[in-house]
């Protein structure tokens, strides 16, 4: 069995608004990690990917909150670090973080090359300035990106360049664990498989030993991740394999979420698209009972009442739902 | 939609737009054809700075073609003044890819929807009689007025925003929509609802929807009629099974390639 780079057991992290209401956004969230793999999260807006993402780092400052769980990056614990501490042994070469908004996560008045002396100074390393070029120079150019960009500005660079760079520096430290939150969304198809392909290669070549790859596209983590995470209202709601969450997910959420998959294919343009009803739950006061009843079709009155944990579907499959994994398939077929 | 064909009402003939001048010149939008039949859902499909909202800025009057005219119900459009511009409005509207910033932030949810009521000529109407087209519009889109009319954009959800504008849309109800990439600023679940209610704007009210969008899965799964455009021109025009399905052009080809699919095997050695 491969080593487990990234273990994270009963995580709970929560949101302090000013009026000093408590967000719990991500709630007793466990989950691992092996070498060489990568693991999708999916979910929609508002459900706790991103602050998942941002937790996993233990990196917390307002007003984000640590409450309890740990993270172990291959076999070190981080939950005790100070801030200082993970900042200077932790981000970027245990686990670095590729950034939603990488179109803006640029300092428009400095040459790309600052931010890789800035790294490497950063976290101790001495180098001279030409062996931190070397470095970078070989870096892009697995990234497919000219020598030229070192001494250009951001500004001057296309969207998928900007994206590429911030990837190169991120994963300059040659991180364990690498969470690339939402990279490909702001990209038109064509650079997004660019993208996607140089993340892999990446992996590939040893340079990022494994993957959380964060996003709302279905389709994409279907064909870059080996498992798939789905969450909703700050919770795990299931986990399997990529193929076993698109063909066969089990819980009614994942389910209505595979439902809303777009491809272009034959025979797809037939399907009806079903959306599903209503909003997720407000999470300052969570409901008692599972998260998604008000929304699920199938949801009897102790569904409102009692929480549900996660049950074992055998191997690694788990999902959090009160009925048995053939109730809910029986229920699947007859709507068909 | 049934299969004859409906009377073309907006089309246009050699639409070319440029920008700059001399050695900067650049042509957006290169000499091109269309033709828009009533109640059917266009899709123009691009990759970015292929000319897509350009075309779809002109279709709306709001940028001047270079050259090449658009006839719009059998006659010349003309916009040339401003009296002119309005009455061309009363029949095309749209809806933008950001959601979040097409709201005026001082006005509530309620004021938005009257707004439309005035501008229906309804502004001497009871306040039931409001509030009961407001429910309409509401229940139309899945949104609860109850909840919302109170409420200022800013408190909604991207999705929320979203289906408010189509609530506004469907009040005015006018002959044409452009849809400018509506659905890629929020997420997988609320895209399907809206691509629902776009639907439902096509079969209940005979509307004509030009979408424009990068993802051509959206298009395949919503269009009609398709029209792929690279660099400024028109590379393959079809009803959605020919063009999406059999394309002609190697451009399609590519880009189809680029999609990520789940019933067939993603070719990472195209991207470069």
């Amino acid at each position: 069995m491969a080593k487990t780079m990234l273990e994270v057991k009963n995580l709970t992290t929560f949101y302090k608004t000013r009026m000093n209401e408590i967000v719990r956004s991500v709630d007793d969230v466990t989950f691992s990690l092996e070498d060489g793999k990568s693991l999708g999260v999916a979910g929609e807006s508002g459900c706790g990917k991103s602050t998942l993402a941002m937790s996993v780092m233990g990196y917390y400052f307002p007003p984000l909150h640590y409450e309890g769980g740990t993270i172990v990056i291959d076999g070190k614990e981080i939950t005790n670090l100070t801030p200082d501490e993970i900042r200077g042994s932790v981000l970027g070469s245990e686990i670095a973080y590729i950034p939603q908004a990488a179109m803006n996560a640029l300092n428009p008045t400095q040459k790309i090359i600052r931010f890789i002396e800035d790294v490497m100074a950063a976290h101790g390393k001495k180098m001279t300035k030409s062996e931190v070029r070397d470095l970078a120079r070989e870096r892009f150019e697995i990234l497919n990106l000219p020598d030229m960009v070192l001494d250009q500005h951001a500004v001057e660079l296309s969207g998928g360049m900007k994206q590429r760079t911030v990837i190169a520096i991120s994963t300059i430290l040659n991180p364990k664990v690498l969470i690339a939150d939402e990279p490909s969304s702001a990209l038109d198809v064509s650079s997004q498989k660019i993208v996607i392909k140089l993340l892999h290669d990446l992996m590939e070549r040893g340079y990022v030993r494994s993957m959380m790859f964060i996003t709302h596209e279905l389709p994409l983590l279907y064909n870059v991740t080996d498992d798939i995470l789905v969450m909703y209202a700050g919770q795990i709601i299931e986990r399997g394999t990529a193929r076993e969450m698109v063909f066969d997910p089990i819980a009614p959420y994942s389910k209505g979420l595979m439902n809303s998959i777009i491809v272009p294919e034959e025979g797809t343009r037939g399907n009806v698209l079903q959306a599903i009803p209503g909003a997720p739950p407000n999470l300052k006061n969570p409901p008692a009972g599972c998260r998604f009843a008000d929304r699920c079709r199938y949801a009897e009155q102790a569904c409102f009442k009692l929480g549900v944990s996660m049950q074992s579907a055998g191997g690694n499959r788990s999902y959090r739902c009160r009925f048995t994994v053939d109730e809910l398939r029986e229920w699947y077929r007859n709507e068909q | 939609m049934s299969n004859e064909k409906k009377e073309v009402f907006l089309s246009g003939k050699g639409i070319t737009r440029e920008f700059g001048t001399g050695a900067r010149k650049k042509v957006a939008v290169n000499a091109v054809d269309f033709d828009f039949h009533r109640g059917e859902i266009i899709s123009i499909v691009g990759e970015s700075g292929s000319g897509k909202t350009t075309l779809a800025k002109m279709i709306l009057g709001l940028l001047t073609p270079t050259s090449g005219e658009i006839t719009f119900e059998g006659a010349p459009r003309d916009i040339s003044s401003h009296a002119k511009r309005k009455k061309y409005w009363q029949n095309i509207q749209a809806i933008f890819q950001d959601p979040f910033s097409a709201f005026n932030i001082f006005n509530k949810v309620d004021a938005v929807l009257l707004d439309c009521i005035r501008l229906q000529g309804g502004g001497n109407l009871s306040q039931e009689e409001k509030t009961a087209k407001m429910k309409e519009a509401c229940k139309f889109v899945n949104l609860k007025f109850e909840e919302l009319s109170n409420k200022y954009p800013f408190e909604l959800s991207g999705g929320q925003m979203q289906r408010l504008m189509i609530a506004r849309i469907f009040m005015l109800h006018p002959k044409i929509l452009i849809a400018d990439e509506p659905t890629s600023m929020v997420d997988a679940c609320s895209r399907a609802t809206i691509l629902d209610m776009l639907l439902k704007l096509r079969d209940d009210i005979d509307m004509t929807i030009v979408f424009i969008t990068h993802d051509i899965g959206l298009a395949y799964y919503i269009s009609d009629t398709v029209y792929i455009m690279e660099h400024g021109n028109i590379v393959e025009r079809g009803t959605a099974d020919e063009a999406i399905l059999n394309p002609k052009s190697d451009y399609t080809k590519r880009l189809l390639g680029d999609v990520p699919k789940i019933y067939e095997p993603w070719d990472f050695s195209t991207a470069t």
